[in-house]
């Protein structure tokens, strides 16, 4: 059976190869049953995925370091903008010297936006690459679904972007460098109240959304704090299209602001059917409205509007033009917000590494938990109890169709 | 015909009948095998390699679940991921609640019952919700054929999708976590075994003739006193019950539950596994869900050698090749003892010659 393929070569790998594509084509020629040909497939298929693993790994001078992102799937800009931030930081770290005289590498694992691949391949991460530690996800839902597996083997897991409180509720390994969703609520009252300097704003919910409605109690809070009033809080259901007899009640309190923190689709129809019942007072928001659909959507009736988020690419701040820079060289790109987010959790996380005693799990947790006033592209980050980032947030103004900074809102 | 050729089973009756009970001992001994190495597999496998074999598991039972809809009763069905979705998050609020629950706990403790006994009464229960809402959905919409039921099953997946995320108590949008992990290798491999039992009796018995007829011309079915409404139905439920147990065991596995995970690509998921394997062929299910599983974590090298993640090209690729060399999928309607040479078949035998498909 195995005689005509000798003429293809000696390595019987490649014989087998050549059988089984030839069994595939021609099945009548070869003579070969269903059972014999697949069975031939594992032969093919087996060393291709044992091999590597077989094969010596590279020197011990290398920091392996895992990351688990999105890179195909719906959401695969997110896995990949953050992912060039990752890379970017990795190159850097080691063009200066790496970490305790040793290389970092990074080691890219795509989930597809599946949660259960985020776990698998978390597990992969930790047994079969050996990672010190580990960077992601973007989503809460799959940073909550490789957090159990990280906090499990204590390898210190480094979420860039997941805002939901949940995740580094899951156990002492597990931080993230971005604030979580209630500090936008804080950040947007203090900037009403001390920047636009207004008394009397309105509030227009997304019931149905947990994101929206910590924000605005947050925003209640440290509103009435700060000595303004909150004259009417209205609410609405993601998907409505109608929000006219909401803003018509909020018209008649005539408040000097009115907060909206949903998501774009709806901010945007809010937005136009304020200025229609002509409403003039400036909107306010969440990370929610970062993306170009707003003002698809919205238009002419989002100028003037403030939203809080990350970061701004036109913070004029000199380490925020030079990250910049590197990434526009890099990538031929500005900078999304995510990439910031990857530089900066690897950032945060190689600095931790060089100011642990050893590289053992533990003292990189330990100092990870002591990171103070860390110099980021998103700001100064420290570390609070809760393993969560404590950090400035920036505001953006809507001018002439485009986002542009306008102010950074510290924490405390 | 198929129909027809089964008619000459009935002679062979009392003979199979006792090799069949002879199978049922065989199967019940299977199923505490899987008890009984559980540790030794937990142990003994490395953590990685034990979680895809979790998610075999899990895929199996989805895999040969749908395929008694879509290939023995031959009903499109592209809504499986609904009813996973259905007893995932019963059985994680059972246990999750039962846990929290004191008079249990207290109950528990006296009877010295394993703590872990709560994950049976969340698969089940999670089962039987998921068959309620396969009757629930099956009585209407098995009237329709082809397309038409196709886009019933694809809108019902959504409907419970967009339920859940509109459900505060499971924890809406942003999800259902710290489920505790109770999915273990005896749990998930005697769900297994349990299910490809059960849908390899089901076929085999009479209810399953009708199932055959259905598929194979509704009609003539109807003409010999079929009722091919109820047949469907039958089928659908009991594919939705093991679709909800595989939901439960996903859940304890992966101890979060986002809506977004069931939608209708989950669905799709499942279907290629079906078609892959062969519509009509249990082992073909058991054999393309465990390919496409592993292939997807064993394609990763391929990425650490050219840092391209050629990942799910390679993968695309393979499935169109694997359809355009076997258009009935990898064993057509026939199963993996048919491989085996006749005699030992004749000794296996049983009911086994009454395979799927007659083509």
């Amino acid at each position: 059976m195995l005689t005509s393929a000798n003429d293809y070569g000696t390595l019987p790998f490649f014989r087998a190869v050549v059988v089984f594509t030839e069994s595939w084509r021609e099945p009548q020629k070869m003579n070969m049953s269903l059972v014999s040909r697949i069975a031939l497939g594992f032969v093919v298929i087996t060393p291709l995925a044992v091999g590597p693993s077989m094969v010596a790994h590279a020197s011990e001078d290398v920091i392996k370091i895992g990351e688990v992102g999105s890179t195909t799937g719906s959401e695969a800009t997110f896995g990949v903008a953050t992912h060039q931030g990752v890379d970017l930081a990795i190159k850097e770290i080691n063009a200066t010297g790496g970490v305790k005289g040793k290389k970092l590498k990074v080691i890219l694992l795509d989930d597809q936006g599946k949660p259960e691949e985020a776990a698998t391949a978390t597990t992969r991460l930790i047994t079969q690459d050996k990672v010190t530690a580990i960077i992601g996800e973007v989503a809460s839902s799959r940073s909550l679904a490789m957090a159990p597996i990280a906090q499990q083997n204590k390898i210190p897991m480094v979420s860039p972007s997941s805002t939901n409180p949940k995740v580094t509720e899951i156990g002492d390994y597990i931080f993230r460098v971005c604030f979580i969703d209630p500090f936008q609520g804080f950040v947007m009252a203090r900037f009403a109240a001390e920047n636009l300097k207004v008394k009397r704003v309105a509030i227009l919910r997304d019931v149905k959304n947990d994101y929206s409605v910590g924000l605005a109690k947050f925003f209640t809070e440290t509103f009435k704090k700060l000595g303004g009033e909150i004259v009417v809080d209205q609410s609405y259901s993601a998907g409505d299209i109608d929000f006219k007899s909401q803003l018509t009640a909020i018209r008649g309190t005539k408040p000097e602001a009115i907060f909206v923190p949903g998501y774009y689709t709806e901010v945007g129809l809010i937005a136009r059917q304020a200025r229609s019942l002509g409403i003039k007072v400036p909107l306010l928001g969440g990370d929610g409205w970062d993306s170009p659909k707003l003002l698809q959507i919205g238009g002419k009736a989002m100028e003037g509007a403030y939203f809080s988020n990350h970061y701004s690419a036109e913070d004029k701040s000199p380490h925020v033009q030079a990250f910049i820079d590197r990434y526009r060289k890099a990538y031929k790109d500005t900078p999304s917000g995510l990439a910031a987010m990857g530089f900066d959790a690897t950032m945060v996380l190689a600095d931790a590494m060089k100011r642990a005693k050893s590289l053992s799990s533990a003292d990189i947790r330990a100092a990870l938990a002591a990171t103070k006033d860390f110099q980021g592209v998103t700001g100064r980050i420290s570390i609070d109890q809760q393993r969560n980032a404590v950090k400035p947030a920036v505001v953006l103004k809507v001018v002439n169709g485009a986002f542009s900074y306008e102010s950074t809102i510290r924490p405390g | 015909m198929e129909v027809v050729r089964s008619q000459t089973q009935v002679v062979n009756r009392k003979f199979s009948l006792n090799i069949s009970a002879l199978q049922t001992l065989v199967w019940a001994l299977v199923l505490i095998a899987a008890f009984v190495v559980s540790p030794w597999v937990e142990q003994g496998i490395n953590p990685y390699w034990f979680s895809i074999l979790i998610y075999c598991g899990i895929n199996i039972i989805l895999a040969v679940s749908l395929n008694l809809v879509n290939g023995f009763t031959g009903q499109f069905s592209i809504g499986h991921a609904g009813f996973m979705a259905v007893g995932a998050y019963v059985a994680a609020v059972i246990t999750m609640g039962l846990s929290a629950n004191p008079a249990w706990n207290s109950w528990v403790a006296a009877t010295g019952i394993p703590a872990d006994a709560v994950l049976p009464i969340g698969l089940f229960l999670g089962g039987v919700a998921a068959a309620g809402a396969g009757y629930m959905v099956g009585m209407p919409s098995l009237r329709l054929r082809g397309d038409y039921l196709a886009i019933v099953t694809l809108g019902f997946g959504e409907i419970i999708r967009v339920v859940m995320m509109n459900t505060e108590a499971v924890g809406g949008a942003s999800g259902l976590n710290n489920i505790p992990h109770l999915s273990n290798f005896g749990w998930v491999y005697s769900a297994v075994v349990l299910t490809i039992f059960c849908v390899w009796r089901m076929v085999h018995s009479s209810h399953g003739r009708t199932l055959l007829a259905v598929r194979e011309d509704e009609i003539a079915g109807e003409a010999m006193g079929v009722n091919t409404t109820q047949a469907k139905v039958r089928a659908f439920a009991m594919g939705a019950f093991f679709a909800g147990i595989a939901g439960g065991l996903y859940a304890h596995q992966l101890q979060i539950l986002t809506p977004q995970t069931f939608d209708f690509n989950k669905s799709f998921e499942i279907v290629i596994m079906v078609v892959l394997g062969g519509m009509g062929s249990i082992s073909g299910s058991v054999v393309a869900a465990v390919l496409l599983t592993v292939m997807r974590e064993a394609l990763r090298v391929i990425q650490t050698w050219y840092d391209v993640d050629l990942r799910m090209v390679i993968y695309s690729l393979v499935l169109i090749i694997l359809m355009l060399t076997r258009p009935n999928g990898l064993f057509g309607t026939r199963e993996i003892l048919d491989f085996l040479p006749a005699s030992w078949r004749r000794k296996l035998a049983g009911g086994a010659e009454a395979r799927g498909g007659g083509k």
